[in-house]
């Protein structure tokens, strides 16, 4: 979005963008947590997850009182948030591409201009600047939209494998499917950690997605100039 | 814009703790699983809407049927039921109209398909068998059970019990399975039947089944009441 005031910074966010952002954000970290609790029950790999990283209950309760390690809770949580996800994932992508926010703050973007803002970013950088995203942003940001459909995808090819048949067999059958979701979600915790990292670098772009407005302090200087 | 790193430490550990008090307790309280068991009766609703009594479980070629099927219960294969022909007796009741008890002689008479689907756990394993024995649907018929009820149910010699929508019972590969890989039922996968639905999780598959009713009350499952979704349909 365009600076009100040329030398000063401004993050405005919407309140559609704000409440399903929010949204998108709870229901994956519950969808991670109670994933990886099911995972645990029979794993992909030659590695689990520890249990206190899970979500799903009390595991030592569970197995004394249900026989069943929080397993049918974590299902429970699993397909309860797919909903809010979905539904707010939608919501999102409708408002996105309806108010023009895809258009004005995602593109353009290229090969070129990602190269040239990573590199930038690599070596400390890239100024940050409130209200206008970089390349790396805009790809990052179509990435993990990209990655929540291919989960959406590949969740219900677990899910409903007989039903869906011909949505398994283009993931290479049902554990290519859980593959595929192991790995989406690998990609979105990445994206989490560099996304999170990165907030806490900028406070103030976590206050524009709750108050939906933050300035930036001071006039707006070039780090380049810096040594 | 400096890196400040003590900065991004503090505000992970932040981070980390809040994860560590929402994860431990928020799933054992009671309002929770409230909500969490009014999105599973809502997904038990989008997938009866989401099952279709003609669209197939894929089947696959016998060859690639495991011989050696995984063995699975919350008990150990020794301590499976040990059903003699002999005393065994099928019964039957609810809505049917020939409540007569089934001798596994009887019941091993009945027509038969064979059928080589995948097994699903909940779990997330997967296992293709070979399956033999009468579609649920023929033997339902054959005894008069009233197929417009809502559901049929199962009970087991291990004290096991489950039960399905009637669309899915109908359904042409949800069968009586006598059989596995060609031979007769072994103790420990269910003698004398289990039933086998592939369009089902297979929790879903009751072996050992002792008593057969067709109910419009819904039945309750073994595992359904330890918290798992009622429809597992896949």
């Amino acid at each position: 979005m365009t600076p009100s005031n040329p030398s000063q910074h401004v993050q405005t966010h919407a309140i559609a963008v704000r409440i399903t952002h929010w949204l998108i954000a709870l229901s994956m970290l519950v969808m991670i947590g109670s994933g990886w609790r099911i995972y645990d029950a029979s794993p992909i790999f030659g590695f689990s997850f520890p249990a206190w990283a899970t979500l799903g209950g009390d595991v030592e309760t569970a197995l004394a009182v249900h026989n069943d390690p929080g397993v049918a809770s974590a299902i429970a949580w699993h397909f309860a948030a797919m909903w809010v996800l979905f539904v707010s994932y939608l919501l999102y992508l409708l408002w996105g591409a309806l108010s023009g926010h895809f258009w004005r703050d995602f593109l353009p973007v290229g090969p070129k201009s990602f190269l040239r803002d990573f590199l930038a970013a690599a070596r400390f950088r890239l100024e940050h600047s409130l209200g206008e995203y970089n390349a790396v942003q805009r790809v990052f940001y179509w990435g993990v939209l990209a990655l929540v459909a291919l989960m959406l995808l590949s969740g219900i090819a677990i899910w409903k494998p007989v039903q869906t048949y011909p949505l398994e067999v283009l993931f290479g059958g049902f554990q290519g499917a859980r593959i595929v979701h192991f790995l989406g979600m690998s990609l979105i915790v990445a994206f989490l950690m560099v996304h999170v990292a990165l907030v806490i670098l900028v406070p103030r772009t976590f206050v524009a997605m709750v108050t939906g407005h933050a300035v930036e302090p001071a006039p707006h200087v070039q780090t380049e100039t810096v040594p | 814009m400096t890196l400040d790193r003590r900065h991004l430490l503090r505000g992970g550990f932040s981070l980390g703790a809040l994860t560590l008090l929402t994860g431990c307790d928020l799933s054992d309280s009671d309002a929770v699983q409230r909500v969490l068991a009014g999105f599973s009766a809502w997904n038990d609703r989008v997938q009866a809407a989401l099952f279709s009594g003609t669209r197939l479980a894929p089947t696959f070629a016998e060859a690639m049927a495991v011989k050696d099927f995984r063995y699975n219960a919350w008990y150990g294969a020794e301590k499976a039921p040990d059903l003699k022909a002999a005393e065994y007796r099928l019964m039957l009741s609810g809505l049917i109209a020939d409540k007569r008890p089934w001798t596994v002689e009887q019941l091993y008479a009945l027509p038969q398909v064979s059928q080589v689907t995948r097994h699903v756990c909940v779990e997330g394993w997967s296992m293709i068998g070979k399956w033999s024995g009468t579609p649920l649907k023929t033997f339902l018929e054959r005894v008069g059970a009233d197929t417009t009820a809502k559901y049929v149910g199962f009970e087991c010699a291990d004290g096991y019990y489950e039960g399905m929508d009637m669309p899915t019972a109908l359904h042409p590969q949800t069968i009586m399975a006598f059989r596995l890989s060609d031979e007769v039922l072994p103790r420990k996968y269910g003698y004398p039947f289990k039933i086998r639905v592939p369009t089902k999780l297979g929790f879903k598959n009751p072996k050992f089944v002792t008593t057969i009713y067709v109910t419009n009350i819904r039945p309750r499952g073994f595992w359904t009441d330890r918290g798992y979704n009622w429809f597992s349909g896949i």
